[in-house]
């Protein structure tokens, strides 16, 4: 190997290394300075957690309590947002929101691309017959758009958070192992898996020790796209009445309520429930591109 | 007494339907043509067979195609008294004792097929919906316990007899949904009617797109000269409020039969002003709360008591009146009529009570003696928005107000027949909707499912069938008037079987130019459209 073929790898390591060492605030503070969009959506997925979590200390006022000496009330101080049609104070129901959506959000994310990650890695390292069967079988699943997909699971599993959770997890399974296979199919292929293979290591640990880890990057990518995705899917079932069901607090449910009847006499009701997710979903989906910017070699490069 | 009844009524008829806009002026001369276009608020009804069905979505689909024996006066409609002939010629009075009931058959209708109707025709008509041979379903048969037998001596003559005369049955025999249909198909094929529609009713049936409409050309042969109107009627599908509102706004529909919210109503008002009419009326339908007696621990009067003293109807019902087509507290008679609790009664009732504070304490405390405070059940609720879904959310609100814990589970109609059928619920919003207001049989509901198969409630009462055996044998008002308090004590206080919540309002907004259909305390009565016509 000639000294010049060198070169160019060891000036990369270089500029890479001194990142590794950096603590995580000076790395955080990197990241924002690099990615303001990413930082933007991520402080917006960050209020939302807040909120979600906190709903019990943040919400002024009980998200299911009806009030009907203050029904349909436009946004005052006493109610920030206003009120629906039942008197609930609107900011309270939103804040409650945010918890429905991240259960929903991130369960259907995190078990819908585990079981993907495990099937996508798993069909790729074994291929032969079980991957034909398994890519045929996602062939099928994703072949329906998600939400018709969920609708069909609802539909037979019935309506309330836990079936919504089933309904849009079923659908993020084969999107993900189509995603992490094709990843995992490269590293199936390079001469530290044979190795590995040569020392007489098993599936499991090959798998999980070598391949798993690898794909892990276009991995969480996924992963925070699919948040963003199940929020919107709970939000387009229960805007069809498919979802949560009343008097949970819930953004599409907040939706359906107001936006039909009330669009043009009270249009808080349905404006803010459609604020909050259109908020959540935007920055999830630009903090998702700025951590591929960041996790993908290729786009780091640019 | 029957004098005083009849005052009574049409006093209350008087004040129950109110905006007269779209209604015929005397000196309005119904113009003849054009074709009325209305939307139903259903994907489509389950079967055209009005015997079998109980369903607006059937009645508004076919009723244009079909007669009756008699009907509620359709130039009155909100009487509950005014029965007056469709295919009889004159209203008859009843002889011995009140028993034998002869009805004269006009000869001069014909089928829409060219054969003429006789009184065969109308007297099997009648013995199906009475006693429906083996396989055949009628919905309304237990309205009719009183019929002994139903024939036709000649072919302009039908006679009922009866086991007891009662003031129910009058009413009963004005029922929308009792189509005459023709005695050589019922008798070929008692399921033809079903998916086919053959009638003698002011329209002839043109067409049916599954989903999507229903159509009717005007029948040159129909027996009332000059009517109908119209040239013909368009009944388009349109489950979704916002597609039927949107219809009406844009004019590619004049109006909806069933009943709008207020929010529409005011969003219509507001938008077309004086293009638009509006007629409301109190509305012959009221949510009750069905309680499992066979889940545990709802077995326990103690706390379907508590279920009923938790809900303060006196608050919600203005509350609710903005936001649903809900309106009434009442009973289990319809408010309107003379045999309906008065407030004063009903506040003795549990679940009635005036003080709210007082009502909550002793639902707690009988909480508290089952020894289920703070549990937790489901309620089933129908999909369908008003006034179901509003009055779901309510309620469940209104038991957390005594620490009860409710989790609400909406599935389409389908499913939810299937639960209460099945007994697969702890609670469930369900509605009784009634066609003539016609009390004596309209509390049938409330009876044990041995005696009402429409009731899901799962328990047997035979003292609660002791009062309702001697209520509908009564013929003396104040008699029956109470012993109608008694059953309604036994069963929504000393037993508290069910709660009733509110009853609805109906709010009809149509195009200014239809005229001639008045609004009735029923979506399923006058629906044959004879008498409509458009002032375009």
């Amino acid at each position: 190997m000639s000294p010049s073929d060198t070169t160019l790898p060891i000036s990369a390591i270089d500029d890479d290394a001194p990142e590794t060492r950096r603590s995580i605030l000076e790395r955080s503070l990197l990241f924002c300075r690099r990615q303001p969009l990413g930082t933007f959506g991520l402080a917006l997925c960050i209020v939302m957690l807040i909120a979600g979590l906190g709903a019990e200390w943040l919400a002024p006022y009980s998200p299911t309590a009806n009030d009907f000496s203050a029904m349909t009330e436009p946004p005052s101080w006493a109610h920030l947002l206003g009120t629906d049609q039942f008197g609930r104070d609107l900011l309270s129901r939103i804040i409650y929101g945010a918890r429905t959506a991240l259960i929903v959000g991130f369960s259907c994310a995190i078990v819908g691309g585990f079981v993907g990650l495990v099937l996508g890695v798993g069909s790729a390292y074994f291929g032969g017959r079980i991957d034909a069967w398994l890519q045929r079988v996602f062939d099928v699943l994703m072949a329906f758009p998600l939400i018709i997909m969920a609708l069909a699971v609802v539909a037979i599993f019935g309506t309330g958070v836990q079936n919504v959770i089933v309904a849009i997890t079923v659908p993020l399974v084969p999107r993900c192992a189509r995603v992490v296979r094709s990843s995992a199919l490269s590293i199936r292929e390079v001469p530290y898996v044979d190795a590995a293979r040569a020392c007489g290591f098993g599936h499991v640990r090959i798998i999980m020790r070598h391949m798993v880890p690898n794909v892990m990057a276009p991995f969480l990518i996924l992963i925070t796209a699919f948040v963003g995705q199940a929020i919107l899917a709970e939000a387009s079932l229960s805007y069809l009445g498919l979802g949560v069901q009343e008097p949970v607090a819930a953004w599409g449910l907040m939706l359906q309520g107001g936006a039909e009847e009330y669009a043009s006499t009270a249009p808080w009701i349905a404006v803010f429930p459609g604020l909050a997710i259109a908020l959540t979903v935007f920055g999830i989906s630009l903090y998702g591109d700025a951590l591929r910017d960041v996790l993908d070699p290729k786009m780091r490069d640019r | 007494m029957t004098m005083m009844r009849g005052v009574c009524a049409a006093g209350l008829a008087a004040i129950l339907t109110t905006g007269a806009a779209g209604v015929v002026a005397a000196a309005d001369a119904p113009k003849r043509g054009g074709t009325l276009t209305y939307v139903i608020p259903a994907d489509g009804p389950p079967s055209f067979d009005g015997h079998r069905e109980t369903t607006f979505a059937t009645v508004h689909a076919t009723a244009p195609f079909y007669s009756v024996l008699i009907r509620i006066n359709p130039n009155d409609p909100g009487s509950t008294t005014d029965f007056v002939c469709d295919l009889c010629t004159q209203m008859p009075k009843p002889t011995d004792d009140g028993k034998t009931w002869t009805f004269k058959i006009r000869q001069d209708v014909k089928w829409h097929d060219g054969s003429p109707l006789t009184a065969y025709d109308v007297a099997t008509s009648w013995q199906y919906v009475v006693r429906p041979p083996e396989g055949m379903t009628s919905a309304r048969a237990s309205y009719f316990v009183m019929v002994d037998k139903v024939e036709a001596p000649d072919a302009s003559t039908v006679v009922f007899r009866l086991k007891f005369a009662t003031d129910a049955f009058l009413p009963g025999l004005a029922d929308p949904f009792a189509y005459v249909y023709k005695k050589d198909i019922l008798e070929k094929d008692p399921h033809w009617y079903e998916k086919n529609i053959m009638g003698s009713g002011p329209f002839k049936f043109a067409s049916y797109d599954v989903g999507q409409s229903v159509k009717g050309v005007r029948n040159d042969d129909y027996y009332r000269k000059g009517q109908p109107y119209l040239d013909g009627i368009v009944g388009l599908f349109a489950p979704k409020q916002a597609v039927r509102v949107d219809a009406m706004r844009a004019d590619r529909a004049s109006l909806e039969f069933r009943g709008l919210p207020p929010s529409a109503r005011d969003q219509l008002v507001k938008e077309l002003g004086d293009k638009l009419t509006v007629q409301t009326s109190d509305w012959n339908c009221g949510n009750l709360i069905t309680i499992n007696h066979k889940k545990k621990p709802f077995d326990d009067v103690r706390v379907r008591r508590a279920l009923a003293l938790a809900i303060d109807q006196w608050n919600g019902a203005p509350a609710l009146a903005k936001i649903a087509n809900v309106h009434t507290v009442g009973g289990v008679v319809f408010p309107g009529s003379p045999l309906a609790a008065k407030k004063e009664e009903l506040q003795k009732l549990t679940g009635f009570w005036p003080d709210i504070n007082k009502s909550r304490a002793e639902a707690k405390r009988l909480l508290k003696e089952a020894g289920v405070e703070g549990m937790s059940f489901e309620l089933v609720n129908r999909n369908i928005d008003q006034p179901y879904k509003f009055v779901g959310t309510w309620v469940i609100d209104e038991w957390s107000k005594v620490g009860l814990k409710v989790n609400q589970r909406v599935v389409p109609t389908g499913p939810w027949y299937e639960a209460m059928r099945g007994g697969t619920f702890d609670v469930v919003v369900e509605a009784n909707c009634q066609g003539v207001v016609n009390p004596l049989m309209d509390v049938g509901k409330y009876l044990p499912h041995a005696v009402y198969t429409e009731n899901y409630g799962q328990y047997e009462d035979q003292k609660e069938i002791d009062i309702y055996n001697a209520m509908i044998r009564e013929t003396d008002f104040a008699k029956q008037r109470a012993l109608i308090r008694q059953f309604e004590t036994h069963v929504l206080d000393t037993e508290a079987h069910a709660i009733q919540v509110l009853w609805w309002s109906r709010i009809i907004p149509a195009r200014s130019y239809v005229k001639g259909w008045k609004i009735s305390p029923s979506h399923f009565v006058n629906q044959d459209l004879a008498n409509v016509w458009l002032d375009k």
